[in-house]
């Protein structure tokens, strides 16, 4: 566990070394706010609740989240320091593990620094506080199934620009299968059943659960079986392509 | 024997295969603790390749490793805690500066508590980093970031090392006091290194390994690789008129210690080389003495390895 907690301490350290930080953060901030008011009209609607807010998070993490997890793995191949990383006594599990959590915890941080908008909607009407709580908390699962696919998908190449490429696109797949106007494709032609199994392997399915106020643990262990998934996978992809 | 195996490294029938390229073909051998090996070898010879399977960051395609008793494969943690390694190009995180980076290295090593602040004191003062160790890893110059590596590599005080071109990017000095450092650390480790520089396997190695095409060529000590030399025992000498060279290079000719001279007309050097099992050095000198030619110099060879090293490799590179 030292091996993961020491790769999880480098991780976070370097985050707020280099600009990447600094400009995630201002970034996810800005959009979000703008989204939010200027898009989605939280201030016009004149309800008291932060839905239009949370609506876009989905959106906003399909770009930004893959720009973070494409350098986990990439970047270490690139500038060769996987060498290095591997060569430590640790297990290759440790060091996906330490990896992952540091860039969660970076964007739970970046997503918690959204906390204006909560005080804004309290001084301006009475929302419920249980359910915004609720939606934050799906707000960072789904950030960690977006990057726990990214992190899967930078194992493969040391190529930043391909994996935020296929990160982007294979994350756009498992938010869109939760959009009504793809099921309603499949439901045509395909038994329910099925249609339901596609919809319960979208982001949106579960995300729109916890952020209507419900934590459902089924919601949970989704988010945390597709992160188990990819990060086992990520210890495999790294082990196949350290063996060629 | 058991003993002796437990701090060996020692590799069976190693090989890695790259598509259609061989890198590394069938290589055994053992270093035993206090031997400093040398890998010799033309570019893509299989040196770094051969490095990265005994360090375990690349995966054998047949063969095994063992590193005091654990094989890298199944018992990689136990195998790599004994082991500090300088990859090629010695690779860091560049946005670290190295006192973070070193720290880094301890945690993960489980290196706790007092023995920490020793060692991070003791490296960081064997390679002179306190001028930079505030500064970040990619402002550094190559032969900082190159002692960083090295750092990072000897930190936990390893059994092995495994060093790959560790002196590449530094200037003279540098490199002469990382060679004098590995000397002293030598004792009782095993120090493998990687080298492009032959007059370093001379000034650290008691034993060199030359490699082409992922096979061993040579394993022999550096004085014994000399020794093949054509140039092993043969006398060069100078004369301080070159207009001479010429009839003195017919009086050594003819003696019979000498079996061949060669003349360097660039430099007005002289070189005798020697019958089979004859040192031509006493006879030349007495012959010099007796003639009283002016000599500027005068001097025995041991032999050259660039030249060895040319003649094993069949001159081969890529």
């Amino acid at each position: 566990m030292n091996g993961s907690i020491a790769v999880f301490k480098r991780e976070l350290q370097s985050y707020f070394l280099t600009p990447v930080a600094y400009v995630f953060i201002v970034i996810f901030l800005i959009s979000a706010n703008w989204l939010a008011f200027g898009v989605g009209g939280l201030y016009e609607r004149g309800r008291a609740d932060l839905s239009p807010f949370f609506e876009f998070h989905p959106w906003l993490f399909l770009f930004l989240v893959p720009a973070l997890s494409m350098r986990l793995w990439s970047e270490e191949r690139k500038s060769g320091s996987i060498e290095l990383l591997m060569t430590l006594p640790l297990d290759r599990w440790q060091a996906v593990v330490g990896k992952f959590l540091a860039a969660w915890l970076f964007t739970t941080i970046a997503i918690a620094l959204t906390f204006p908008v909560w005080i804004t909607i309290n001084y301006l009407g009475a929302p419920d506080n249980g359910a915004i709580f609720a939606a934050y908390v799906g707000s960072v699962l789904m950030a960690g199934g977006f990057l726990a696919v990214g992190s899967c998908l930078s194992a493969i190449t040391k190529n930043q620009v391909i994996a935020f490429v296929l990160s982007v696109v294979v994350c756009f797949v498992l938010l869109l299968a939760g959009y009504s106007f793809v099921l309603d494709a499949f439901s045509a032609w395909l038994p329910a059943t099925i249609v339901d199994g596609i919809a319960s392997l979208g982001f949106l399915t579960h995300f729109e659960d916890i952020s209507k106020g419900v934590i459902d643990l089924r919601d949970i262990v989704y988010f945390g079986l597709l992160i188990g998934t990819c990060l086992y996978a990520t210890t495999l992809l790294l082990g196949i392509k350290q063996s060629d | 024997m058991s003993r002796r195996i437990a701090n060996m490294i020692e590799c069976k029938g190693l090989t890695k295969q790259y598509g259609a390229l061989r890198a590394v073909d069938d290589l055994s051998f053992s270093v035993e603790p206090g031997e400093v090996l040398g890998f010799l070898g033309p570019n893509g010879a299989g040196k770094s390749t051969t490095m990265r399977i005994i360090a375990g960051f690349v995966a054998p395609t047949a063969g095994s490793v063992s590193v005091c008793g654990f094989d890298i494969e199944s018992q990689a943690i136990q195998a790599k805690r004994r082991i500090g390694y300088l990859p090629e190009g010695a690779p860091c995180y560049p946005e670290m500066t190295p006192l973070s980076f070193l720290r880094f290295v301890a945690d993960v090593r489980g290196i706790e508590g007092g023995r920490r602040a020793s060692r991070l004191d003791e490296v960081i003062g064997l390679l002179h980093l306190e001028s930079v160790i505030e500064q970040s890893i990619d402002t550094l110059s190559k032969g900082f970031k190159r002692r960083v590596g090295l750092a990072q590599a000897i930190l936990h005080d390893p059994e092995v090392l495994i060093l790959d071109e560790p002196t590449d990017g530094l200037d003279p000095n540098q490199k002469f006091e990382v060679r004098e450092l590995i000397r002293n650390m030598a004792a009782n480790k095993i120090v493998v290194i990687s080298t492009h520089v032959l007059e370093e396997v001379d000034a650290v190695c008691n034993r060199a390994l030359i490699i082409t095409h992922g096979r061993i060529l040579a394993d022999d000590t550096p004085q014994g690789l000399e020794s093949r030399s054509r140039f092993h025992n043969a006398v060069t000498l100078k004369l301080k008129n070159n207009a001479q060279t010429g009839s003195v290079n017919a009086a050594v000719a003819a003696l019979a210690e000498v079996a061949s001279t060669e003349i360097d007309q660039q430099a007005g050097r002289l070189t005798a080389f020697p019958a089979p099992n004859q040192l031509p050095l006493s006879a030349i000198s007495q012959l010099a003495a007796d003639q009283n030619w002016d000599l500027a110099e005068l001097h025995l060879e041991s032999g050259r390895l660039d030249e060895v090293f040319r003649t094993v490799t069949g001159g081969a590179s890529g």
